[in-house]
């Protein structure tokens, strides 16, 4: 179980990083979005996927889950939605205020005004 | 235990929250902000004492024992720091107030500045690497917004790549800890230390997962090869918000890389410190040329700050006690001098109408004041002796002929040759020269600009002259460094 989410993780991370890789600003965020996910399936599987327990069962308990990765997991979870969608946001303003969402257009490092 | 350590992340954070309730009552949020900032140095001080006269401060949150809960820990080197943002903070809100214009006041300017003060604050006080994501994420969401204000062409253009830069270091921050959990088992940084220093040596995922944390933290503090995003970013928006970035944001991540690679990775240091080393080296050379290349003083200033980051870690990666000494010294110095040289850059610019080198010159015949403190804070900067960045280089070179690394010593001594080029260059066509505006001309003035870069100036002066009162705090920062079982058992209690 632990190898296939690996390569789970894997494959998330390569389609993100393609994903960013292209010039369109919403791929971009999408794969902003992807890589995140890739990342919070790897936190979940590093600490140990199947004892055949849930987290919390008392002191006595022979088998229990770890319930710190999915605490971890919740929050890296909030934060990556909030940015996310004010990721989106910004793209859309960019794409309003400069009349383009291809990233090689926004380059210009010659004048700031 | 004490409560006291939670104080100065609470202080901010319950400021912007109210300030977020009043957006239109301009006058109140500034006086709250005001009376916020006050608050929090006083706090501060009164924190250094503490811990001067009882050692580290740990605050278990919600009462959970360490290592199972998060806990704060306030030991002299984040107190330290913890202080230096809170002047510089005030500093730069003064500025605001006269600067940042009443568009930007009215669209929740100054509740973002107080979350900012709070995600900074709390990365250096925590004791927990997955609390410290959190503090990064809170002072790096603040950022985006803060980055974007305003929503001129220019800030939504660099601020997109900004933001993707810092959302790929934080998976990469995720996937690290993910990777530091599977291998320890836990995640607090006193924990973290004991376990990995009780392992048999030669853990090479150990030093994997190093470099894996020394590219995140390496992202956002401006290392080389991390740093092509910084100088377009913080060259974006206005000047009181640029100062901010450029004194405080870079050296959250530098701190958070002094912090692992003096407590946490310490099992194979020929290896990564190593690394760290020549990567410091290359860090000051290339922030040094691009600051040479530019003729933008806001870009001149913007690659100085990668310059500093150079220096600090190659004091980090000395591993001496004189190189402690000397990168926690001159982390702090460069803190107060680049929020100032940032902010007379600012005043500078508003004064000239531009922010290219060529269209300015003579600006010392109506501003003299303005053109001296610029001067002096060249100086500081440069390290000319008694200022204050003479003892923070003194003991860094100190630290790397310490640690034999002559080379680099070197690289270090040139680039603080090209540095003081750099700056000067800004003095001498800038203020010096013909004068080619009349006082009636300006387009801007300096009304109540001046005397927030006048504190920062003074606080300088002082931290160059009052070096003999701040060694022994600098001192016992590097001490609890160096020996990283003061901190265990501060943070444990065994």
């Amino acid at each position: 179980m632990e190898i296939l989410m690996s390569i789970l993780a894997g494959i998330l991370f390569m389609a993100g990083t393609y994903m960013v890789l292209s010039k369109n600003m919403i791929r971009i965020i999408i794969g902003t979005a992807i890589i995140s996910h890739g990342a919070h399936v790897l936190l979940l599987t590093m600490a140990g996927l199947k004892t055949g327990a849930p987290p919390l069962l008392g002191l006595k308990a022979s088998t229990y889950t770890d319930p710190l990765p999915q605490a971890l997991i919740l929050t890296a979870i909030v934060i990556s939605f909030g940015v996310t969608s004010f990721f989106i946001v910004l793209g859309y303003r960019a794409y309003k205020e400069t009349g383009t969402d291809d990233t090689k257009k926004l380059r210009g490092t010659d004048s700031y005004d | 235990m004490t409560n006291l350590v939670i104080l100065p992340i609470l202080i901010p954070l319950l400021t912007g929250v109210i300030l977020l309730f009043i957006p239109k009552k301009i006058p109140f949020q500034k006086i709250l902000s005001l009376i916020s900032g006050f608050l929090l140095i006083g706090v501060n001080i009164f924190l250094i004492l503490n811990i001067l006269n009882n050692g580290i401060q740990s605050l278990e949150l919600g009462g959970w024992q360490p290592p199972f809960g998060i806990v704060l820990v306030g030991d002299m080197l984040a107190v330290l720091l913890v202080t230096t943002t809170s002047i510089v903070s005030l500093a730069v809100l003064l500025f605001s107030f006269y600067s940042i214009g009443a568009e930007r006041e009215k669209f929740y300017y100054y509740p973002f500045y107080q979350f900012l003060i709070t995600g900074v604050i709390g990365a250096f006080l925590t004791g927990d690497i997955f609390n410290l994501f959190v503090f990064f994420e809170v002072m790096l969401i603040a950022s985006y917004i803060l980055i974007v204000h305003g929503g001129t062409k220019v800030q939504l253009r660099e601020s997109f790549k900004y933001v993707l830069v810092n959302i790929i270091s934080s998976a990469l921050f995720v996937i690290g800890v993910a990777y530091l959990y599977a291998v320890t088992g836990t995640l607090n940084m006193a924990h973290l230390s004991e376990r990995i220093g009780s392992l048999e040596t030669g853990a090479p995922i150990l030093t994997v997962i190093a470099i894996l944390f020394l590219i995140v933290f390496g992202l956002k503090g401006a290392l080389f090869p991390l740093y092509f995003w910084l100088p377009a970013s913080y060259a974006a928006p206005p000047s009181a918000i640029a100062a901010i970035f450029g004194a405080l944001l870079t050296k959250v991540g530098i701190y958070s890389i002094f912090r692992t690679y003096s407590i946490v990775f310490i099992h194979d240091t020929g290896y990564t410190h190593q690394i760290l080393a020549v990567l410091a080296a290359i860090t000051m050379l290339g922030g040094v040329i691009g600051a040479i290349a530019h003729q933008d003083v806001k870009k001149i200033l913007v690659y100085n700050v990668i310059v500093a980051v150079g220096f600090v870690l190659f004091g980090v990666a000395t591993l001496t006690e004189a190189g402690f000494m000397g990168a926690i010294y001159y982390l702090i110095h460069d803190m107060v001098i680049k929020g100032a040289l940032f902010l007379m850059i600012g005043a500078m610019v508003v004064v000239a109408g531009t922010s290219h080198l060529k269209e300015m010159s003579g600006l010392i015949k109506h501003h003299p004041k303005l053109g001296w403190m610029f001067f002096t804070a060249t100086m500081a900067l440069v390290g000319v002796p008694p200022l204050s960045g003479f003892i923070g280089k003194l003991l860094l070179v100190q630290g790397g002929i310490d640690s034999g690394q002559y080379w680099i010593v070197a690289v270090m001594m040139l680039t603080s040759l090209l540095v003081m080029y750099s700056m000067i260059r800004i003095f001498l066509n800038g203020f010096y020269g013909k004068i080619i505006l009349k006082e009636a001309d300006q387009y801007g003035t300096t009304k109540g600009l001046l005397f927030p870069c006048a504190i920062l100036v003074a606080v300088s002066v002082f931290l160059g002259l009052g070096a003999q009162a701040l060694y022994p705090l600098v001192a016992t920062a590097a001490e609890t460094l160096l020996q990283p079982e003061i901190y265990i058992d501060a943070v444990l209690k065994e």
